[in-house]
């Protein structure tokens, strides 16, 4: 069985007077021990959405979410408040975008690290501090016993977000789920962010949720990808898979449209035309149908469903009527 | 983009520029208690109709520095030539004239377009401003040659900028800059605010308009790949100053820098091949404070080919290697060569609030969470 098993998760936005809007639309996923799983998909796919509907971070009220999102056999959306509380932080973690307004500016960084343990772990405050600036340590904070008295403004936002990270794994999540974390920080520092999640999850059998839009972290850390749209995912697979033949078109127009490091200059990018607010209801058809190059009649008359791919072997699932053929796929990879 | 037989002449020549800003502390005194080097003595030279991309990570420089040479920030010391202009000693009245020649697209659309103005009106009063505003009917047919120019309907005239979306905003900021007529963009992280799909399309956009309208660019960005991409020469700055300058394809090649070495491989490229078989240069801690630039070469606190001598205590010098290839680092031969060995590199304390004279005081925390919260 797997550590969490997110079974057709729905998370409907209602605000009186305006038409409810549909964020994240029959999501299922599973995330196995050790797992890196990816969730990938521009602004508004629904990957944020999922990610606080399955931690419980999402307000009561004006929200609807149905489906299950079961951790190690506990349905986790039918949890109280009080059970969810004594979940998060100890099974369940999470690491945000921007550490500076996730951390509490008014409490030292050293607070914040050992009211987790205190909490969780029951260690008297003393423990606590000691095993605070181990976990600082860890996560590669230079004089960690010093920082401990810090407050988060005194920290860079590298340091910030390894604090951050140091407060997720406090308590040995089996579970850690990170939203876009290296997204507000500079390449050179979100190359040793990702080099600390990949360690962590290989030293300590973590499962990982990756959230990003960025292609490439998902490239050179996730097991397995699923790329999001419209609050649908659209193709799953494993990633040398998606990166080698990714058969969405809309997988496959991301990757066509990024600007590559080691691609030969003057190539011109192929972009996807529109933009992610053209879209038509997932009940009448697919939602990527107006932007799509591929698409034929039916796409906007009868909704495709998630299905295993027909044509390339593997694990991969596909929500496309008409996929891009492998041949060009393959073909147009070579030649970027 | 457009490759050059023979390298034409410099549109703008950057001249050992500066820009210092000063931290005030008091609010009777305002002393000056010491100055952010933001930027901290350039030199570039962009030609006639190339792309020159200005790279480097937050707190570098890199907008000042473009800033700077359009004079929308005052540069502490250096000259900024246009056209064989200096623009050091203009203000007033011909420094606005100058000002149609140089225009500036900027990162967020949104902030940069007045929500009260309608695409009209953005598009017209930079034409107007400069005189050409010819009577209504031509300059109805110029908004119509620019929405065409950059992809916007023609309906757009009447929307406003909330109507439209990322991508399109940015066109719009795109069609105002030309509406002038300028002969150089500066695009200050052009495509970074935009989602992944959209980037490409204005990235096209900005190559198309140079091909038609032989215009120059700066390009400032983050994104290397972005950079690499749209750019004929590349800049490469750290901490106010240029580490290295060379052709795009040159720079990816071989980057001799060992800051450019490690951002080049810091980022990331979307194949998982190529990730997996990719050797990273991690670079120890984070970028030092610009208020108090470590001494020597700027570079030498988180450098893993740092040697005993000269990093520490003499500030390397842009030098050209090979023919367009310049590089700020003593040892870039050797290290090119293979004599200098990667080592280890403690990362540093870093603090971010930027305190001159480091406050002790200030480094105590709370005692306990009542002390905290108070009683």
């Amino acid at each position: 069985m797997a550590l969490l098993e997110v079974r057709d998760l729905s998370v409907v936005f209602q605000r009186r007077g305006e038409r409810p809007f549909t964020a994240v639309d029959g999501v299922s996923f599973d995330v196995e021990p050790g797992q890196t799983v990816g969730l990938v998909g521009e602004s508004g796919c629904g990957k944020s959405v999922t990610s606080l509907a399955i931690m419980g971070l999402l307000a009561k009220r004006g929200v609807k979410i149905s489906g299950s999102a079961k951790f190690d056999g506990t349905e986790l959306l039918s949890l109280s408040d009080r059970q969810m509380r004594d979940r998060r932080g100890r099974d369940l973690g999470m690491v945000f975008q921007d550490p500076l307004s996730s951390l509490n500016p008014v409490v030292s960084i050293g607070l914040q690290v050992t009211e987790v343990l205190e909490r969780h772990r029951d260690m008297s405050r003393k423990q606590a501090s000691v095993e605070a600036a181990e976990l600082l340590e860890k996560v590669g904070i230079p004089d960690p016993k010093r920082r401990l008295s810090e407050y988060p403004h005194q920290l860079s936002g590298g340091m910030r977000q390894r604090a951050l990270i140091a407060i997720a794994l406090a308590c040995r999540p089996r579970l850690l789920i990170a939203d876009e974390p290296t997204t507000a920080l500079d390449v050179t520092i979100q190359a040793q962010i990702l080099a600390l999640l990949a360690d962590l999850v290989r030293d300590t059998e973590t499962a990982l949720i990756m959230i990003t839009h960025d292609l490439g972290v998902v490239a050179g850390l996730c097991d397995e990808v699923n790329v999001l749209y419209a609050g649908r995912v659209v193709e799953r697979a494993g990633r040398h898979d998606l990166f080698r033949v990714p058969r969405h078109p809309y997988t496959h127009g991301l990757l066509a449209s990024i600007p590559r490091l080691d691609a030969p200059r003057g190539e011109r990018l192929s972009p996807i035309k529109g933009s992610v607010s053209d879209n038509i209801p997932w009940t009448t058809g697919c939602a990527f149908a107006p932007r799509c190059p591929n698409a034929l009649d039916t796409c906007v008359q009868v909704t495709p469903a998630m299905e295993p791919d027909p044509v390339v072997a593997g694990p991969r699932l596909l929500r496309c009527h008409n996929p891009v053929e492998p041949a060009t796929a393959a073909e147009q990879e070579i030649m970027s | 983009m457009t490759e050059l037989e023979n390298p034409s002449s410099p549109l703008v020549e950057v001249v050992d520029m500066k820009v210092h800003f000063p931290i005030r502390r008091g609010v009777v005194l305002d002393k000056t208690v010491g100055y952010v080097y933001a930027v901290d003595g350039v030199d570039l030279s962009i030609r006639s109709g190339e792309t020159y991309g200005l790279v480097g990570e937050s707190g570098c420089g890199k907008s000042t520095l473009g800033r700077a040479m359009l004079k929308l920030t005052e540069p502490t010391a250096g000259r900024v030539v246009f056209d064989g202009i200096d623009l050091s000693s203009m203000k007033g009245e011909p420094l606005r004239t100058m000002r149609r020649r140089m225009q500036m697209v900027f990162q967020d659309p949104l902030s940069s377009l007045d929500p009260r103005q309608s695409v009209e009106s953005l598009l017209v009063e930079g034409m107007r401003a400069h005189g050409l505003d010819k009577g209504k009917e031509s300059s109805a047919k110029r908004l119509r040659e620019l929405l065409l120019a950059v992809g916007l309907p023609s309906t757009s005239l009447r929307k406003y900028p909330h109507e439209f979306s990322g991508g399109q905003r940015q066109r719009i900021g795109i069609a105002r800059a030309l509406s002038v007529e300028p002969d150089l963009i500066v695009a200050d992280e052009p495509v970074s605010a935009l989602d992944v799909s959209v980037q490409a399309q204005v990235i096209n956009l900005l190559e198309d308009l140079q091909t038609e309208f032989g215009l120059t660019y700066l390009v400032i960005a983050h994104d290397l790949a972005v950079v690499r991409h749209i750019s004929d020469r590349v800049g490469v700055m750290y901490l106010g100053g240029l580490v290295e300058e060379a052709d795009s394809d040159q720079l990816y090649r071989e980057p001799l820098h060992p800051y450019t070495k490690a951002l080049m491989s810091a980022v990331p490229v979307p194949d998982p091949l190529v990730e997996d078989r990719r050797e990273r240069i991690l670079l120890a801690g984070d970028l030092p404070s610009p208020a108090n630039p470590p001494t020597g070469c700027r570079f030498h606190t988180r450098c893993p080919w740092r040697q005993e001598t000269r990093c520490d205590t003499e500030r390397p010098a842009l030098r050209e290697i090979d023919p367009g290839h310049r590089v700020a680092c003593h040892y870039a031969e050797d290290i090119r060569a293979g004599r200098i060995r990667q080592h280890a590199v403690e990362a540093e304390l870093v603090r971010e609030d930027w305190d001159v004279v480091p406050d002790d005081a200030s480094l105590a925390g709370p005692a306990s969470v009542t002390e905290t919260l108070g009683p």
